[in-house]
């Protein structure tokens, strides 16, 4: 098993390589002198050269990705242009905001899909296996700004004034504030430690504050905020979740083990929860694994919509104000947690069946 | 004698065996009620962007003002459902810049359309031609091919291509080209999977041993496996490529005012969405009738072409 695990981790190495050196491109790449889309078309020369210097980005390209590499390592992601605070600040306050909404909407992805798919191939050619299976055609169709628009439409205009009514921006309603865990308990640390940003990072996960800090008020508003974009967000994820489940189970049902199962009188229920559904679960982990290139992609379209500050439209604002830093930093990011979330995956395999590890 | 005995094949048997595999896939293709509605919505869609001067009652960048009595954003207007009879009819209404929003609806599709098969014809093209060399030649030209394409796949493809239309610039083209770059390890992939099991074929050992040169067996004998999995991928590619074009419109980074494009329309009137909801509807609501036409459509013939999924 420990043999499986190193091999497996080892081989993220060079893609992750890659990823550095994509990232470090792509930003150097797009076109537009960052100075003047910082400082405005009417930058000076000297103003201009003094900008350059100050950020480094006069130095040859292999040193600037020598420093690059240097900072990743450590874990300085340098200063935002644009927000002239540094980026891992930033990334504190806005990564806890797209994970809390892609976990909820992952979350609802999961628990909807998988038995929605598993009771359409239970009751295969059914209404309900047919109804699931156009409502899955149509959920992967839709264009995910297009459904949120549609869902701030119902949920915040047709359903104004009765208690389905939802928010349809922002992430609390203005006047509410959740208060850091950290305050509330008296938490000591000193400011802009490693301590206090891990401290900022898991109060900025509101859900997750209110609730150890006991905010009824907070974390209602919260979850009501974040029901229409993780609904937007989760749908095409649901619906390839559903159909690979319904798919996969078909598989297994057909299989020798399932119906000596069956014929030794198993109850139902045992024969699909112990026999099929066990033995189908290796394509399904996979694909939930790559819904989450779909959320992080999806978070960009939700968040903009919805009027959330978090990774995903903060990194196309900084795409389209070149803030080289950010996009730099936010891509990385997002792209590790692909990779590791994979790498999760690949390792779940050894756990979900045993003969993987032996390979 | 008279009487066939049971080893002889029946006459339907004979007939079956004649037929090749693509009849055979046609057959179970035209089975699958799904399939057919996919290739009936794909074939209403197509018609419309062919005939889009007749169907459409506007030029869709036509601005009404002056020639008839409509207002910005007015909604749809339709005389069977009641509409006086003395007002000029728009279907769909009107949009922010008095546009008749069904013209645009209409000459969209031809966008749309356009988008998805250029799309995929690009990055099928560089694909299937990437994945073939290196799987047929193998060592470090299939490592270094590879990796590269995991690498590309280690992005969440919507956030690559939103980078890579800024390093291009704003602008349709652009958009698809992005598209087109970041769905290359698919079909390479598919293509390199294909060209490893069928190398190792007799048939090809065959080919080699009487001298036939290399590229002749990648091309002839070899590539002609993957056509089944391509045509599948292409397929349900199309729609992807659709909706990815359209989310890059959305956010401002494909195609441009004025032109009539999915995407970009339902982003300009994103805003309006409590006060003109008719501008933000159709035009998502041609969006995902397109991509579904292709979803049903590749399901279909996956189904139909790969036998292992016969009567999923």
């Amino acid at each position: 098993m420990t043999k499986f695990l190193t091999r497996r981790t080892l081989s993220a190495i060079p893609v992750l390589f890659g990823i550095l050196v994509v990232t470090f491109a792509l930003a150097r790449m797009i076109p537009g002198d960052p100075c003047k889309a910082m400082l405005g078309e009417k930058a000076t020369q000297e103003t201009c050269d003094r900008f350059m210097h100050d950020k480094g980005f006069d130095q040859p390209i292999p040193v600037q990705f020598g420093v690059y590499m240097r900072d990743v390592i450590t874990g300085d992601f340098g200063n935002s242009i644009r927000f002239n605070r540094s980026v891992g600040e930033i990334l504190v306050e806005r990564l806890p905001v797209t994970m809390e909404l892609g976990a909820i909407a992952l979350l609802l992805a999961v628990i909807i899909g998988i038995p929605a798919g598993v009771l359409s191939a239970m009751k295969r050619n059914s209404a309900i296996d047919v109804g699931t299976m156009v409502g899955a055609n149509i959920g992967v169709s839709m264009p995910v700004f297009w459904l949120g628009l549609l869902l701030a439409y119902v949920f915040a205009l047709l359903l104004k004034g009765t208690p389905f009514w939802l928010p349809p921006t922002g992430r609390l309603t203005a006047g509410l504030v959740a208060t850091p865990f950290y305050e509330v308990y008296h938490l000591a640390f000193t400011p802009d430690t490693a301590k206090h940003r891990l401290f900022q990072f898991i109060s900025n996960f509101y859900i997750f504050n209110s609730i150890i800090t006991a905010n009824g008020e907070v974390l209602k508003d919260s979850i009501r905020h974040l029901i229409l974009p993780a609904m937007a967000l989760a749908t095409i994820p649901l619906a390839i979740i559903a159909r690979m489940t319904r798919s996969s189970m078909l598989d297994t049902m057909n299989q020798d083990y399932v119906r000596t199962a069956r014929s030794k009188g198993l109850r139902e229920r045992s024969v699909i929860g112990g026999h099929a559904f066990r033995n189908s679960l290796l394509p399904i982990v996979t694909i939930i694994g790559l819904q989450l290139g779909v959320i992080f992609g999806g978070a960009v379209l939700t968040e903009t919509i919805f009027g959330l500050a978090g990774v995903g439209r903060t990194l196309f604002e900084a795409i389209t104000a070149r803030d080289f830093p950010i996009i730099q930093g936010f891509t990385l990011v997002i792209a590790l947690g692909y990779v590791l979330a994979n790498l999760l995956v690949d390792l779940s395999y050894g756990f979900i069946d045993p003969r993987i590890r032996l390979d | 004698m008279t009487t066939s005995n049971n080893f002889e094949p029946s006459e339907i048997d004979l007939r079956r065996r004649k037929e090749t595999p693509w009849i055979q896939a046609l057959r179970s293709f035209v089975r699958q009620r799904s399939a057919i509605l996919g290739m009936i919505i794909i074939g209403g869609i197509m018609l419309v962007a062919i005939f889009a001067n007749q169907i459409a009652p506007y030029q869709p960048d036509q601005v009404l003002i002056g020639q008839e009595s409509v207002k910005k954003r007015q909604p749809p207007c339709i005389h069977l459902l009641g509409c006086p009879k003395d007002q000029p009819q728009h279907l769909m209404g009107i949009d922010g810049n008095v546009r008749d929003e069904f013209s645009r609806v209409v000459f969209g599709s031809r966008i749309s359309l356009m988008v998805g098969f250029f799309t995929v014809l690009v990055a099928m093209s560089i694909g299937v031609i990437l994945g073939a060399l290196a799987g047929y030649t193998g060592r470090w030209i299939d490592d270094g091919t590879m990796r590269f394409l995991d690498v590309l796949l280690a992005f969440p493809s919507l956030l690559l291509a939103i980078a890579i239309v800024s390093v291009l610039g704003p602008g349709l083209t652009n958009a698809m080209l992005a598209i087109a770059i970041v769905t290359i390890p698919v079909y390479a992939r598919v293509m390199r999977s294909v060209v490893l099991s069928a190398k190792e074929e007799e048939y090809v050992t065959a080919a080699r041993s009487v001298g036939v040169p290399n590229n002749t067996i990648l091309f002839r004998h070899i590539m002609p496996n993957g056509v089944s999995p391509l045509i599948v991928l292409a397929t349900l590619g199309i729609g992807t490529a659709i909706l990815d074009a359209a989310a890059l419109s959305f956010l401002g980074l494909g195609a441009q005012p004025p032109t009539p494009e999915w995407g970009a329309m339902l982003s300009a009137e994103r805003n309006q969405v409590f006060s003109a909801p008719h501008l933000v509807f159709f035009p998502g609501l041609a969006i995902m009738l397109v991509v579904l036409g292709f979803n049903l459509l590749g399901d279909g013939l996956r189904d139909a072409l790969d036998p292992r999924m016969k009567n999923r």
